[in-house]
C-alpha cells in the first residue's frame, strides 16, 4: 500500500503506478503518460461512457473484462492492459463503426488538422473503410444559434456539447433526439441555443460538428499562430488561446487555468475579438478642424498636446480611463499625471464603481478557487452571469458541489435558480434589508441561518448603476463577520483592479499604496521627483470641475463616459466645457468625439504587458497582430508626449515599465515580466507574492446608508451585450443584446393599470415597454443599462413611471 | 414483481407452499416455466411445462412437431436475443437452464421459435437484427452503428448484391459488438441489446455458413 492515503497503486501494462484514488482510470492513466483515446470523456464533463473508445481490459474476480476507462474510478491493485490486442480489436472496432456514416470531407472541414476523430483515427483506427452501404445524411449545417451551426453528418453524438449546455452552463437547450442509427443533436422548437456561452461546445466538439460562424472556412490549424493570453472583457480574466491567421486575430479558445476559468469562456470572451478588426479603428492620429477632424501626423499631433497639457497647472488637469488598458499602461498613465502634469486627479473607474480602497486590498481577500472550498457563498452585487459570466460557472459548480447560495438583489438574477435563499429587496432600500438580515428579522430568518454555515465567501459589488456604491461597504463590512469569510469584490471592467493598483484612483499610489501614506509617498519620490499634494478629484467630482472651468484639460483614456457612465449628461457637460481634451481611443465614440486630439490606441491582442483580475492574480498579456495603421500602445505614446514636455519616462519598453512596477509598487515587489513568464506559467500569480508585505489593508467600516424616495427606485443594471465600445463594433455578438424592457412587479403594473407589452414612459425621455414580472422587488423598476433603446438613461435613485396610453402624447397635455 | 409469469405462480405456491414448488423438476431448473412456442409448428401457443425435458419432446410431444411434416432446420430456444440451437447438435440436450448454457444460449425470454426447412436463415436473421437496430437507443457507438449496419448487408446480401468478403465481415462487425462471440455475450456496449443484435448473425454463419455463401451471385464468389 502507498504511504499517501489518497494513493492507490495501479498496474497499467505491467508497470505499477502510484496514482490519486477516487479519479477515473482514464485520467490517472493520462496522468502518468498513457493516453487512452475518447471522444466523450472531457476531464471538466462528467463521464458518460457513450463513445466506448476508451474500453481497456481490467482484470476482475472472473478475468478479464473490457470497461470503459472513463467511467471506471481506480482501485488499489487494479491491473489493467491498455494495449492488448482485445483493446485494439475494440478501439479499432469503435473507430470504425465511428467512420462508416461519417462523412469524411476532412478537406473542407474546418476540423481538419486539429481533429481528435482524424488524429485518433491515425493512430489507433482500421487502415481501410468496409463500408459499402449509404451513408446516413442531414442537411448540411442548421442553426443552432446565432453563433453556433451544427453539422449533423459529423456529429458523433459525444454528448459534449449538451454536458457543457446543461451541467456548465445550466442552459439545457440542447437535446438528443430520435432514437438507433437516426439519433441527432437538436434544439427544441422556437427555442434557439440562446447562451452566453454557447461557444464552448463548438471547442469541446471532438469532429467538426459545431462551428461558429466567425471562423467556418476561415483558416486551416497549421496556419494559425497562437499566443497563450488574457481574455479582458470583464474582470475574471479568462486564460485564452488567441488564434491568428495572416496577421489577423480569428479565432479565441479557452485555456485550461484551474486557478480562473477551468478552460471556459463566455461568448463575449470569444466573440469580442472581430470589434479589433473593426474598419472603423482610428489608425491615424487625429486633431480637431471645426466641427470634425484632420489626420495629423504623430509629431504634430504630440506637439499640440504636449503645447496645452504644458500650459495648465497641474490641478487643473485631470484624466479618466484606464481600465481597458495594461498595468504598465496603466502605470505610465499614473506616473505621467502625477510627475509629469503635476496632477492627482486620476481616476480609473467612471463614476460606477466603488472605493478604491475596498477594490484595491480589501481583508480578507477571496481567491476564484476560494468559492470551490466555501460552505456558503454571499453574492450581493450586480448579475453575476450578465457581467461577469465564467464567474458564474464557477459559482455554479461549487453550488452543483453542495455550496449554498445566497443572492440578494432587488430583481431576478441569473443566479437565483440555483440559490438556496434569495433576498428580494426595493432598489434603493438595501441598507434596511442588511440591518434587518444582519438581525435575522422576519423574512430573513432563513437567509441569516444559511449565512452561518462557514467558510463563507462574499461577492459583493453594486447591484446596478444606481445603487448608492457606500451600500457595498456596508454590505461588506457585514460579510467579515461571517464564519471564516473571505471577500471579493465584484467590479465588473476589464482591467480595473490592475488599473487601481497601478494608482490609478484619486486616492491611490501604485502597488496598493494610499496617498497617504508617507514612507511610501517619499520612496516614490526619491524614484519620481517631487508628486503633486493637493487632494485627488473622482471622476463626477472632474466632471463638475470641468463643467464650472475649475479644470481645464481632460485625458480621455479609453473610456467612453458619454456611453458608460452613471451621469451621461454630466459627462457631456464635461466635455463640452473643457479647454482642452485629448483622447487615447481605438475608436471615435460618443465620448472621443469631443477630443481636440485623438490618439489612436492600440488595444488588447496589439499590446504586450500584464493584467490583474479581480481576485489579485496578474497574468500575461500577449501581442497577437500587430496594432492598425500607426496605432500605438499607450506607455509609448506617453513616453513621446513627456519628452515633449522636457521629461523622461524611459517608459517606451514594456519590459522597462515591469521592471519599474516591480520595484516601486509595494504589493508588486518581483512580479515583473520575466517572472510571470518563467514563475507564473498560464496560471500567473496573485499579488503580493508569498513574504511580502500589502501595504494597504483595506477593512471596510460599518457605515450606513439609507435612501428613501416616493417615486419608483430604479435598478439600471448592465447585461452581457451592450453599447459598449467593443461589443457594438464586434460583429459577431453586436446584434445579440435583447430588446431594452422596463420590468416592474405585478402589484405596481396593477397601480398603474399596464400588463405586458404596454409602453411606460422612465423619466423624461425614454419609452419601454413594460415586462410583468414577479421576480422584481415591489416598487423597483429595472431598466437595461446602455441598450440602443436606454442610452444616456442617468442612474438616478428613482425615476418617474407613467403609462403612455396609445393615441396619447406626453407633453401635449 | 411485474411479470406475468412470476405472478402466475404465486397462486399455486401460496396454496401449496415454497418447498412443494421448488420440488418440481431438475433441481437446479425448479418449478415450472412458461414457452411461448411460435413459429413453424404444429401447435404454436402458451405452455407451462417442467423443465429438464429434451428439446426434442418440447418441439415434437408439446408443440405436436413440425408443420406439414416438414424438416425442422434450427430454432431460437429464448428469445430474438439467443443463439440459434439446430437439430444436429441440440436436438437431445435438454431443455433446461443450465445445459441451455452450457450449449451457449438461453432460455431467456422463453420464447422458442421454431423453423423448417423452407425457412431462409438469411431473412430470418435480418428480421431480427433490423429489431434491435429499430430498437437500439443510440447512445453508445458500436451498438448505435453496428446493429444497422449488419442490418444493411444482411439486406445486401438478400437483394442479391451480396459480396464473398461479407461473411467475414458480419462476424467482424458482429466480434467488435460482442468480442469473441462467445457466452455469456462479452460487450463493447452499455447494455446487452447490441450483443444481442449478433446472436442471429452469429448462428447462421455457424450452422448455415454454405446457405449464405449460396445467396451471393457466382461472379462475386469467383472474382473472390
Amino acid at each position: 500500500m502507498p504511504d499517501t492515503p489518497n494513493e492507490v497503486t495501479i498496474t497499467i501494462n505491467g508497470v505499477s503506478h502510484e496514482v490519486t484514488g477516487g479519479q477515473m482510470l482514464i485520467a490517472a492513466a493520462e496522468s502518468v503518460g498513457d493516453f487512452i483515446p475518447r471522444f466523450c470523456y472531457h476531464s471538466k464533463l462528467d463521464p458518460v461512457g457513450k463513445c466506448r473508445m476508451c474500453l481497456v481490459e481490467v482484470e476482475g474476480p472472473r478475468g478479464k473484462a473490457l470497461v470503459p476507462s472513463c467511467t471506471l474510478p481506480v482501485a488499489d491493485g487494479m491491473v489493467v492492459d491498455t494495449e492488448s490486442a482485445v483493446v485494439k480489436k475494440a478501439q479499432e472496432g469503435v473507430l470504425e463503426f465511428l467512420l462508416i456514416n461519417h462523412p469524411l470531407d476532412c478537406p473542407i472541414c474546418d476540423k481538419g488538422g486539429e481533429c481528435p476523430l482524424q488524429d485518433q483515427t491515425m493512430t489507433w483506427g482500421p487502415g481501410e473503410s468496409r463500408f459499402i452501404e449509404q451513408k446516413r445524411t442531414f442537411p448540411k449545417p442548421i442553426h443552432v444559434s446565432d453563433i453556433v451551426l451544427l453539422d449533423r453528418e459529423r456529429c458523433v453524438l459525444c454528448d459534449r456539447c449538451v454536458r457543457v449546455a446543461d451541467d456548465i452552463a445550466g442552459d439545457p437547450l440542447l437535446t438528443f433526439i430520435d432514437r438507433g442509427n437516426h439519433v441527432q443533436i437538436q434544439t427544441f422548437p422556437d427555442e434557439p441555443f440562446k447562451s452566453y456561452f454557447s461557444g464552448n461546445t463548438v471547442q469541446v466538439c471532438p469532429v467538426g460538428a459545431l462551428t461558429s460562424v466567425d471562423y467556418r472556412f476561415k483558416a486551416r490549424p497549421w496556419d494559425l499562430t497562437h499566443t497563450t493570453s488574457v481574455s479582458l472583457v470583464d474582470t475574471v480574466h479568462s486564460t485564452a488561446d488567441v488564434q491568428a491567421s495572416r496577421g489577423k486575430i480569428i479565432r479565441v479558445y479557452g485555456v485550461e487555468n484551474d486557478a480562473i476559468n477551468d478552460g471556459w469562456l463566455s461568448d463575449k470572451d470569444r466573440f469580442i475579438f472581430s470589434a479589433i478588426n473593426s474598419d472603423e479603428r482610428v489608425t491615424i492620429p487625429k486633431v480637431r478642424d471645426g466641427d470634425g477632424f484632420r489626420d495629423a501626423s504623430w509629431g504634430e499631433a504630440l506637439d499640440i498636446a504636449a503645447e496645452k497639457l504644458g500650459a495648465y497647472r497641474g490641478d487643473e488637469v485631470a484624466s479618466v480611463g484606464g481600465a481597458n488598458n495594461t498595468n504598465e499602461e496603466a502605470f505610465v498613465l499614473g506616473k505621467f499625471m502625477r510627475w509629469v502634469v503635476g496632477s492627482n486627479h486620476v481616476d480609473a473607474q467612471i463614476g460606477d464603481g466603488i472605493d478604491p480602497r475596498l477594490a484595491a486590498a480589501v481583508e480578507p481577500r477571496a481567491t476564484i478557487s476560494d468559492l470551490d472550498t466555501a460552505g456558503t457563498i454571499l453574492v450581493w452585487g450586480p448579475d453575476v452571469k450578465e457581467t461577469l459570466p465564467v464567474l458564474y460557472l464557477r459559482i455554479r459548480k461549487a453550488v452543483r458541489n453542495g455550496a449554498n447560495l445566497v443572492v440578494a438583489s432587488p430583481a431576478g438574477t441569473g443566479l437565483d435558480g440555483i440559490a438556496t435563499s434569495v433576498v428580494r429587496y426595493r432598489a434603493g432600500s438595501g441598507s434596511d434589508v442588511l440591518r434587518k438580515l444582519a438581525a435575522g428579522d422576519g423574512d430573513y430568518v432563513s437567509a441569516r441561518e444559511v449565512l452561518g454555515a462557514g467558510p463563507v465567501v462574499a461577492l459583493v459589488g453594486r447591484s446596478s448603476l444606481a445603487e448608492d456604491p457606500a451600500l457595498v461597504e456596508a454590505v461588506m463590512a457585514f460579510a467579515r463577520t461571517l464564519p471564516e469569510a473571505k471577500l471579493m469584490t465584484l467590479l465588473t471592467r476589464s482591467n480595473v483592479y490592475g488599473a487601481l493598483d497601478m494608482g490609478l484612483a484619486p486616492s491611490l499610489l501604485p502597488g496598493r499604496a494610499s496617498t497617504s501614506d508617507e514612507d511610501l509617498r517619499d520612496a516614490l519620490e526619491d524614484a519620481w521627483g517631487v508628486l503633486p499634494d493637493h487632494p485627488g478629484k473622482s471622476t463626477p467630482e472632474v466632471f463638475g470641475s470641468l463643467k464650472n472651468g475649475d479644470m481645464k484639460a481632460l485625458l480621455l483614456v479609453g473610456s467612453d463616459p458619454v456611453r458608460d457612465c452613471p451621469a451621461p449628461s454630466a459627462a457631456r457637460a464635461a466635455l463640452e466645457g473643457a479647454d482642452f481634451v485629448l483622447a487615447f481611443d481605438a475608436f471615435i465614440t460618443d465620448s472621443s468625439a469631443y477630443a481636440d486630439v485623438i490618439l489612436p490606441a492600440a488595444v488588447w491582442g496589439e499590446v504586450d504587458g500584464t493584467v490583474t483580475n479581480l481576485e489579485g492574480r496578474v497574468q500575461r498579456v500577449r501581442p497577437s497582430t500587430a496594432p492598425p495603421g500607426q496605432a500605438r500602445p499607450l506607455n509609448a505614446v506617453l513616453d513621446d508626449l513627456a519628452h515633449r514636455m522636457g521629461v523622461e519616462l524611459v517608459a517606451a519598453k514594456v519590459a522597462d515599465v515591469s521592471s519599474e512596477i516591480s520595484e516601486v509598487a509595494p504589493a508588486y515587489r518581483g512580479v515583473t515580466i520575466d517572472y510571470l513568464t518563467f514563475e507564473g506559467g498560464d496560471e500567473g500569480t496573485l499579488v503580493p507574492l508569498e513574504g511580502v508585505n500589502q501595504p494597504l489593508r483595506a477593512t471596510p467600516a460599518d457605515v450606513s446608508v439609507r435612501v428613501i424616495t416616493d417615486r419608483m427606485t430604479l435598478h439600471l443594471a448592465r447585461s452581457l451585450y451592450d453599447q459598449g465600445t467593443w461589443n457594438s463594433h464586434a460583429e459577431t455578438i453586436r446584434d445579440l443584446s435583447r430588446t431594452a424592457t422596463a420590468r416592474i412587479h405585478p402589484r405596481d403594473a396593477s397601480v398603474l393599470a399596464v400588463s405586458d407589452g404596454d409602453v411606460v414612459a422612465i423619466g423624461e425621455s425614454y419609452q419601454l415597454p413594460v415586462v410583468v414580472d414577479p421576480e422584481v422587488a415591489v416598487g423597483s423598476v429595472v431598466v437595461p443599462f446602455n441598450q440602443p433603446e436606454t442610452i444616456g438613461l442617468t442612474a438616478a435613485a428613482s425615476v418617474s413611471v407613467d403609462p403612455v396610453r396609445a393615441g396619447e402624447n406626453r407633453g401635449d397635455t | 414483481m411485474n411479470n406475468v409469469e412470476s405472478i402466475s405462480n404465486v397462486p399455486w405456491i401460496t396454496l401449496n407452499g415454497g418447498a412443494a414448488y421448488a420440488a418440481i423438476g431438475p433441481e437446479r431448473s425448479s418449478g415450472t416455466k412458461m414457452l411461448s412456442m411460435s413459429g413453424h409448428i404444429k401447435n404454436p401457443g402458451n405452455y407451462e411445462i417442467v423443465m429438464g425435458m429434451t428439446w426434442a419432446e418440447l418441439i415434437y410431444e408439446v408443440g405436436g412437431g413440425i408443420r406439414d411434416d416438414r424438416k425442422l432446420k434450427t430454432w431460437i430456444p429464448g428469445g430474438a436475443s439467443a443463439p440459434w440451437f439446430v437439430p444436429s447438435k441440440h436436438i437431445d440436450t435438454l431443455v433446461d437452464f443450465d445445459d441451455v448454457a452450457a450449449n451457449g444460449s438461453m432460455i431467456g425470454a422463453g420464447a422458442v421459435v421454431v423453423m423448417d426447412d423452407t425457412t431462409n436463415v438469411v431473412a430470418a436473421a435480418r428480421s431480427i437484427v433490423r429489431f434491435f437496430a429499430h430498437e437500439s437507443c443510440g447512445q453508445c457507438t458500436p451498438c448505435r452503428e453496428g446493429t444497422s449496419w449488419l442490418e444493411d448487408i444482411l439486406t445486401r446480401i438478400l437483394d442479391g448484391h451480396g459480396r464473398s468478403s461479407d461473411l467475414e465481415l458480419l462476424w467482424d462487425v458482429s466480434d467488435n459488438i460482442s468480442p469473441g462471440l462467445g457466452w455469456p455475450p462479452a460487450m463493447t456496449t452499455i447494455c446487452p441489446l447490441g450483443p444481442s443484435a449478433t446472436a442471429p448473425v452469429a448462428s447462421i454463419l455457424r450452422y448455415f455458413r454454405d446457405e449464405v455463401e449460396a445467396m451471393i451471385p457466382s461472379a462475386e464468389v469467383a472474382r473472390a
